[in-house]
């Protein structure tokens, strides 16, 4: 019989803060594109006597972070230096927070596809300033400097996951959060988020945790999924071997898509961690956190329960509907104007303004409708001025022209005719052209008022009202 | 000439703004007091030493003629053409060279700085020249500020006293201390971490003012220990001093641990007087008090001259209408030498980190295997002895095993001598002092070499007295008293709380002018005589 195991797996993840300048200097923080050692100054290059100052802006989005995460926050929190040397590490530390960071604990709440919900514990959260980067050409070591400097928060899980899709699933919605809080661009692959995941084994029902091995280096979600279900799958090789698990750390090399050790048992580095005295300690106020909480949005995950118990949609809509900070809030603008079905609203925009998000790649902040045009031509097909496909029609019409629905129906002469005597008229020529199946019909094929129907909608080119059309059909076909 | 090189700055100021002199004339006139009495500057040769090496000061590494005449013709400009100048114009200094200069060559006195440029100035440094004074050189020091004699310095000739030749003029602003003393230039800017304003003040006869933590910026200075740096005037009188600090006080965005307590008006202050100041003294500072052989705590008395003025002048500042109050216990400053090695060492080994070679300075010319063995040779050619002393031990007791041993310890000790201050400051406390007065230093200046060939306490403590107020961040000022029997000079520290400057140097100012007859003040140093 073969024994099952059950996975263990936290995580370590760099969340890059998307605030305007660099950490401890005014330097721009996002280089994204720049040239090398281009967004660099005496601070961030460590130049004697050059001093830190510390961004509030960071405290500010870390703050943010701490309370979405439920976490504690160390009114006062202290800057340690982490000493290491290397050549894009320019003051010969690291300024982070050691043993006093500003959030400890909390726990984060996510659901898997399957609607499971998972909690995931927090051990902290810490502020800290970015390296630079080191890239090697041949025997030559190039440095950017651009990046040092760059803030980051470090956030460590407790060991809550159990499988890779669990790892994948919380930085799914980690990524939701961090953009939904708009502190981070939380783009993997920019490495705005970077992850590093300890995963261990132990036989199922034991209460002992297995000896973990760290991956680094995984750098999108997917290869956080591989990296780990290759790892769970050659530590059951081994133990299946009668080999033991040994300390490891092991890199993900993304471009064959395989792990690679790196180094066995971690002699542990000594970083002579000591407070780091340029800078005072971070001090929030009451009413510092106080205005931060007021600032703080609705949560994802709060957002999607509302959206289920109090606006009445199906749980699928809702996890749609609350993807992204922007789909959500244009969502419960239409509704706000619409004024009627939510689920009506939703379907137009998973239909409609999602299709198009699809297609062009934009936000929905950056789509040329508005909430107000939506909401328009919903009441627009409800009250029969246009039908559902020119409805449809519409949606696309006025993406690509940003004029109001409104105007474009009258421009291009989109509204459905409920003129009587057009429809009428139309009507009588439609029936005295076919005889044939006039005949048919009044001899008791009565299922051909579809097709009467049909030809009428087909003269007018889609605009008379078909209710009406179906009306004065029956009535013409009846009487003669 | 003579006459003006030997006014205060407040002098000269007033001099140039009444266009009584030039700005040039007085600089010509400092170069060539320099020119006369300094000899050749310090420099990472290999040094052979001359007999006329024996007779000359040695206090600067650079001067910066066309960058201090340019600076001077423009006051003069500006004078001449009534336009608003600051409140040095005119008035020539140099500074000790850790503070950046931008487009000036900044050494630490170490060679692993070697030809770089430093790309900004210090924020002290562009306040400075806000208040258009003229930065005319830069003075030797120990390297990195490590030491309190200034033979550390990579730059030799070391720096002489200008009293006794053959003895060291104190350090680390050695060089701040020697220039002034030699009236090259009324004012030097010095930077003090455990005394090294302080005890070169002491050691040559003139006033050094150490403010409080906060009060002046860091930024664009070479750090020694961060926690503890400060930056301050090293000058011939108490005026000068107050003049200085007015300029380079406040609160700088780029240094975090600047206040926004507003800065006073020290000059005017002065004249306040001392009447009602409560001044203590403290058997503690009258004492070494160290470790002895089996571990106990022991303690040496102070040079018997040196305990004698203490006394002298707590007479003369009760004459003054001060309240002298005796045994203020500051029972913790026995601490402030061991737990200055521990703290001062973890923080300058760390702040040691970023000279590799690579970015600036020394790079080695040796062949390299690999990055580490680039920072191998070229830290290894780069540092001097002491720097390297101290990079090691500040890295051995930094060791995460060692934290609580030594770090945590140590600033338990910070705790406990700030606890000392607050105690004896605080105003509703038993004692209520507004300054105490101590020696500067246990014993006058010493020899070249004793510093680390004598067993002597006096030497080896040289500094109990000076690091307190580096740990508690409260202001403290040294200023002459005399001479000793062997006539060297001998300082007095008068040390006060939180952001009381103006208090201190009231005080200094208020025995200065008690004292601006007595006979030991004729008395020259050897080079001016």
């Amino acid at each position: 019989m073969t024994q099952e195991y059950i996975a263990t797996i936290g995580l370590e993840t760099h969340i890059q803060l998307n605030t305007n300048t660099k950490a401890f200097c005014s330097c721009k923080a996002d280089s994204w594109g720049d040239a090398p050692n281009t967004n660099i100054c005496p601070i961030c290059t460590g130049q004697p006597g050059a001093l830190p100052s510390t961004n509030q802006a960071m405290v500010e989005k870390a703050l943010m972070l701490c309370l979405a995460m439920n976490s504690d926050i160390n009114m006062d929190s202290f800057f340690d230096r982490k000493n290491y040397l290397y050549a894009d590490l320019p003051g010969g530390y690291q300024v982070t927070q050691n043993d006093r960071s500003i959030g400890r604990g909390g726990y984060f709440d996510f659901l898997m596809d399957d609607g499971r919900e998972v909690r995931c514990h927090i051990h902290n959260l810490h502020m800290e300033e970015d390296a630079g980067k080191t890239k090697n050409e041949g025997n030559i070591r190039l440095i950017d400097m651009n990046r040092c400097g760059v803030p980051l928060v470090e956030m460590v899980t407790m060991p809550d996951l159990h499988s890779a899709d669990e790892a994948a699933t919380y930085l799914t919605r980690l990524r939701q959060l961090l953009r939904w809080l708009g502190i981070s661009e939380a783009n993997m692959e920019k490495a705005h988020l970077r992850c590093d995941a300890n995963v261990s084994i132990a036989p199922k029902g034991s209460t002992e945790l297995g000896k973990k091995c760290e991956i680094k280096n995984i750098n999108s979600i997917e290869a956080v999924r591989m990296a780990i279900n290759y790892e769970i799958e050659r530590q059951i090789r081994e133990i299946n071997a009668g080999n033991k698990i040994e300390q490891w750390t092991i890199e993900w090399d993304n471009d064959t898509q395989e792990l690679r050790k790196m180094r066995s048992k971690e002699t542990a580095a000594d970083y002579r961690y000591f407070r780091e005295p340029n800078l005072m300690p971070v001090h929030i106020s009451e009413e510092f956190l106080e205005s931060i909480k007021n600032k703080m949005p609705e949560l994802p995950i709060q957002r999607r329960e509302r959206f289920i118990s109090e606006m009445g949609l199906p749980s699928y809509d809702a996890t749609v509907l609350t993807a992204d900070r922007d789909t959500s809030d244009f969502f419960e603008a239409v509704c706000n104007i619409y004024d009627g079905d939510n689920k009506r609203v939703s379907n137009w925009m998973m239909n409609e303004v999602l299709r198009i998000t699809n297609e062009t790649g934009c936000a929905v902040s950056e789509l040329k409708i508005t909430a107000q045009d939506l909401a328009d031509i919903i009441h627009m097909v409800d009250q029969k001025t246009i039908n559902t496909t020119t409805g449809k029609n519409l949606v696309d019409m006025v993406q690509s022209s940003g004029k109001r629905p409104q105007l474009l129906v009258e421009e291009h002469g989109l509204g459905l005719v409920s003129d009587d005597s057009a429809i009428r008229a139309m009507c009588t020529k439609i029936v005295s052209d076919n005889p044939k199946e006039a005949a048919s019909y009044r001899n008791g094929k009565e299922s051909l008022i579809g097709w009467f129907v049909g030809q009428v909608m087909r003269e007018m080119r889609g605009k008379a009202d078909p209710e009406k059309a179906k009306a004065i059909l029956l009535e013409l076909l009846k009487t003669d | 000439m003579t006459e003006l090189i030997e006014l205060s700055a407040v002098e000269q100021a007033a001099l140039i703004r009444e266009k009584k002199i030039s700005s040039v004339e007085l600089l010509e006139a400092t170069l060539a007091q320099v020119e006369k009495v300094d000899g050749r500057s310090g420099s990472l040769e290999p040094y052979v030493e001359q007999p006329e090496d024996l007779e000359k000061v040695h206090a600067f590494l650079l001067i910066v003629r066309d960058h201090a005449m340019a600076k001077a013709k423009e006051v003069d400009r500006k004078i001449a053409a009534g336009e608003p100048v600051g409140a040095l114009a005119g008035v020539p200094y140099s500074a000790k060279d850790v503070y950046c200069t931008k487009g000036i060559r900044t050494t630490a006195a170490s060679r692993i700085l070697e030809g770089w440029k430093p790309p900004y100035s210090s924020t002290v440094i562009e306040k400075m020249d806000q208040a258009d004074a003229v930065l005319f050189g830069k003075v030797n020091l120990d390297e990195f500020t490590f030491g309190g004699t200034t033979e550390t310095t990579a730059f030799k000739p070391t720096v002489r006293n200008p009293w006794a030749l053959d003895r060291v003029p104190g350090g680390s602003s050695g060089g701040s201390a020697a220039a002034v003393s030699a009236c090259e230039g009324a004012i030097s800017l010095g930077t003090d971490t455990g005394g090294s304003i302080r005890e070169p003040a002491a050691f040559t006869g003139i006033v050094g003012l150490k403010p409080t933590y906060g009060r002046v910026s860091r930024y664009g200075v070479i750090p020694f220990a961060s926690s503890m740096d400060t930056m301050g005037p090293l000058t011939r009188t108490v005026s000068d001093s107050a003049f200085v600090l007015k300029e380079i006080a406040g609160f700088d965005p780029r240094d975090n641990t600047t206040v926004r307590v507003p800065v006073d008006d020290y000059l005017a202050d002065l004249q306040k007087g001392i009447k009602g100041l409560r001044i203590g003294i403290s058997p503690d500072y009258l004492k070494i008090t160290y470790l002895d052989d089996q571990g106990n705590y022991a303690s040496a008395p102070v040079d018997p001259e040196i305990e004698a003025s203490v006394w002298k002048a707590a007479d003369l500042f009760r004459d003054l209408g001060a309240e002298i109050i005796e045994d203020v216990p500051m029972s913790n400053t026995k601490y402030s030498v061991p737990a200055y090695f521990v703290i001062s060492r973890i923080e300058a080994y760390s702040n040691l980190q970023r000279f590799d070679g690579l970015k600036y300075g020394h790079t080695t010319q040796q062949s390299v295997k690999d990055m580490y063995d680039l920072y191998y040779k070229s830290r290894g050619e780069g540092f001097g002895y002491q720097a390297k002393l101290r990079l090691l031990t500040g890295m051995f007791a930094s060791q995460e095993k060692f934290y609580e041993k030594y770090y945590r310890r140590a600033q338990r000790a910070r705790a406990l001598m700030r606890r000392d201050f607050d105690e004896a400051f605080n105003p509703q406390g038993k004692y209520r002092i507004d300054a105490i007065l101590t020696p500067s230093t246990p014993s006058p200046a010493f020899r070249f070499g004793d510093a680390v060939a004598s067993d002597s306490l006096l030497i080896q403590f040289a500094d109990q007295f000076t690091t307190p107020m580096n740990f508690a961040g409260t202001p403290g000022i040294s200023f002459p008293c005399g001479l000793s029997s062997s006539g060297l000079p001998i300082g007095l520290q008068i040390t006060g709380y939180d952001y009381c400057e103006s208090k201190i140097l009231r005080a200094a100012f208020a025995y200065e002018q008690a004292t601006l007859d007595a006979d030991w003040r004729k008395i020259k140093p050897v080079v001016l005589r």
